[in-house]
């Protein structure tokens, strides 16, 4: 058993019971296998929210617990008391029952925190020794054979310990007994190593003299991309998203951003990329500082060209293309149809972004251009139910029809909304004297009434 | 009177040789021509194909829609055959997507190898299809436009040089009765399609869709004009088989016969 709930407790059962024991006890135990690595999975993320929220300062302890560095923050939060009481009910929310120990060594709070037996420990400054002298040994985060090793010679509390010179000591249980002793005591420093949320990778140049024309601030961009590449490539990323910030000598700060297609930190796409969007900076009286952040990136690796080394051709790489042509025409204006699930022809394409790789369509005959709104057509002589017309006009103009392929029956989607429960087109593909090739269809199938009125209406347009 | 002029200044051979010799080179230097694989048209035409390192029009016979489709089509065809191998891609430009990718994936262009760029008006088109040009990820662009000018035209014919990618221009029609191609421009070809009657089938079914396509103008050969079949599925163009009603005749006059 590696943890145990109050009311198991309540039970008898208690961490380290092994668990045939603990199911003789309990019949009915419901027994899980530990895990280990998203119990601290999950501190970690307890870890990164007390860094956003409560202290610089914070890390995982133990497997079960964390350390917080509270000076000069707490008063933030009306003061040490209040701060862990909250600080309590929020984990009582998330589920957990939780011991707060507030000490001056990261290693007096260990121990109170988990031996101390309260759920909230305020000590004093200048207490730590005192405040410990009575819990076990193990309190002391020792190694496991200086534990095995002090039962030996009958040492079980940390009082035992004090009386001892430093030099016997340090030779029966080991030299970091004493040091962690004096951790616990305050006597030696043990900082705290703070975990550090991601820290988006970013460019700064402070200009001697304020600038204002397009070379000069063209040139810094190049600086500053460098710089940002550089910082990129060690990291093993590539920018997703860039902004630049110019903070100009009147104190007003001018902002303009990109975005990639893929993950990049090519200097000289970035650069052309800024380049093509510079005249949107206003310099004003003078631009003094200038400020390049990559907010959003990306892993980008080196990848393998094993393929490539075998002869195989490599299929061109559009990305870089695909950015820039959305610096034109607009986040919108660069896509790729995609087949979308519907029989009903204009719900059956759909734009995705452009570098989606998207599959094809079931080859019925379609036509190359679709009108935007399917139009009625008039004076339509039809033998119902499944022949094409003989005649219609359409546009003020007459067809004589001569062939005609059909019909493509397309069912409503009564999912969709109930006019669809029983509606039916009828598609016809025909040809006119002419040679007009048109995509026709009929509003219902010539025999039930409910499937529609049996108007006819030009959807799309043949080549 | 270039007749007259022979005799007076008649080149050396082994200048001819030289000039034969440099214009192997440039035609080496260009880009790879596309033949249509029809030779009643490839025969006609100066590089025995398309060049894949200029610019070519393209433009509907009449303002009517079903033209402009044919047209269409026709470009889908040649952009489809200039990006057959996998992982190609071709650039089409327009400012009003009416264009249904199912139709388009019937003679060949598949979604996966098309991708469209809108922009707000004709000079937002043309410079994207310069910038696509330029780029040598593309491996054809078509650009839709309205109106564009010599100098427009210019442009686009040296980025494809430069680039060596093939560029498709498809001009629309502003006003009903006016050809799009009756103004000037530095286009290596420039083609008018129409719709015409396809071949009767015997029975009641509309046959392989059929075009005029004519040459307007090409440079360094002469124009002309033919009838086709329409773009197949990888997006080739055929002459249209010899008289397939003689065949069903015979084979009626058989049974009869019998």
């Amino acid at each position: 058993m590696t943890a145990a709930c109050p009311v198991a407790l309540d039970l008898g059962l208690h961490p380290g019971m092994a668990a045939a024991h603990a199911r003789a006890l309990v019949p009915d135990l419901d027994v899980r296998d530990a895990e280990l690595e998203a119990d601290h999975a999950f501190l970690e993320r307890l870890a990164l929210h007390a860094v956003a929220h409560w202290t610089p300062t914070a890390c995982v302890s133990g497997v079960d617990g964390l350390w917080l560095d509270l000076s000069g923050t707490t008063h933030l939060f009306g003061g040490e008391a209040r701060f862990c009481r909250r600080l309590l009910r929020f984990l009582q929310r998330i589920g957990f029952n939780a011991t707060i120990a507030v000490a001056g060594t990261p290693g007096a709070a260990h121990a109170l925190a988990r031996y101390g037996g309260d759920a909230l420990i305020i000590l004093p400054p200048g207490k730590e020794t005192k405040a410990i002298a009575g819990l076990p040994l193990a309190a002391l985060r020792l190694a496991p054979d200086a534990l095995t090793a002090s039962a030996r010679f009958g040492l079980e509390r940390v009082r035992d310990l004090l009386p001892i010179p430093r030099g016997p000591l340090a030779k029966r249980l080991g030299l970091s007994t004493v040091t962690r002793l004096d951790q616990a005591r305050g006597l030696a420093a043990e900082p705290i190593v703070p975990v550090i949320p991601f820290e988006a990778p970013r460019a700064e140049r402070r200009l001697l003299e304020p600038i204002g024309t397009a070379e000069a601030i063209g040139q810094v961009i190049g600086d500053l991309i460098e710089g940002l590449a550089g910082e990129l490539r060690t990291r093993g990323l590539g920018v997703r998203a860039a902004i630049l910030s110019c903070h100009r000598v009147d104190g007003d700060t001018q902002r303009i951003a990109i975005g990639t297609a893929t993950a990049t930190r090519d200097v000289k796409h970035l650069t052309r990329m800024f380049a093509m969007r510079i005249e949107r900076i206003d310099p004003g009286m003078g631009i003094e500082a200038m400020t390049l952040a990559a907010p959003r990136v990306e892993d980008l690796r080196p990848e393998t060209i094993g393929a490539i080394l075998a002869g195989d051709a490599r299929s061109p790489d559009i990305a870089l293309l695909v950015d820039q042509l959305t610096a034109r025409a607009g986040e919108s204006g660069l896509f790729r149809m995609a087949p979308r699930e519907s029989d009903v022809p204009e719900r059956a394409v759909g734009r995705v972004e452009p570098l989606a790789v998207p599959t094809g369509w079931p080859r019925w005959a379609r036509p190359v251009r679709l009108l935007r709104r399917p139009e009625l057509l008039a004076n339509v002589v039809a033998l119902l139910p499944d022949h094409p017309p003989r005649r219609f006009s359409w546009r003020g103009k007459g067809y004589r029809i001569v062939a005609g392929d059909g019909p493509e029956r397309v069912h409503g989607e009564w999912w969709r909304s109930a006019r669809e429960m029983w509606a039916v087109r009828d598609y016809f593909r025909v040809e006119a004297q002419g040679g007009e090739r048109f995509w026709l269809f009929r509003r219902g199938d010539g025999v039930e009434a409910p499937t529609g009125d049996l108007s006819w209406y030009m959807h799309g347009l043949f080549g | 009177m270039s007749v007259q002029n022979v005799p007076l200044d008649r080149p050396r051979a082994e200048q001819l040789a030289v000039l034969r010799a440099q214009f192997a080179a440039a035609q080496v230097a260009r880009g790879p021509v596309l033949p249509f694989g029809v030779p009643a048209l490839d025969d006609r035409l100066a590089g025995h194909g398309l060049d894949g390192a200029g610019l070519h029009e393209i433009a509907a016979a009449t303002a009517s829609l079903n033209d402009d489709a044919a047209a269409t089509l026709f470009a889908a065809g040649i952009a489809a055959r200039f990006a057959d191998q996998p992982g190609f891609t071709i650039l089409w430009a327009l400012t009003r997507f009416d264009l249904y990718a199912p139709g388009l994936e019937q003679v060949g262009l598949g979604p996966e190898k098309v991708l469209y760029a809108q922009g707000r008006n004709d000079a937002d088109v043309l410079a994207m299809a310069e910038d696509a040009l330029r780029d040598d990820a593309i491996a054809c662009v078509i650009a839709e436009v309205k109106a564009a000018d010599q100098t427009a035209t210019r442009r686009l014919q040296l980025a494809a040089s430069d680039g060596k990618t093939p560029m498709l221009l498809y001009r629309r029609h502003r006003s009903l009765g006016r050809c799009p191609l009756d103004q000037p421009s530095a286009a290596m070809t420039r083609w008018r399609i129409g719709c015409i009657s396809s071949a009767r089938l015997p029975y009641s079914g509309v046959g392989r869709p059929r075009w005029s396509v004519e040459l307007v103008r090409q440079r360094g050969g002469e124009p002309l004009s033919l009838e086709v079949d329409a773009c197949d599925a990888t997006g080739r163009i055929a002459l249209p088989a010899a008289a397939p009603d003689r065949a069903i005749a015979q084979v009626g006059a058989a049974s009869q016969a019998a």
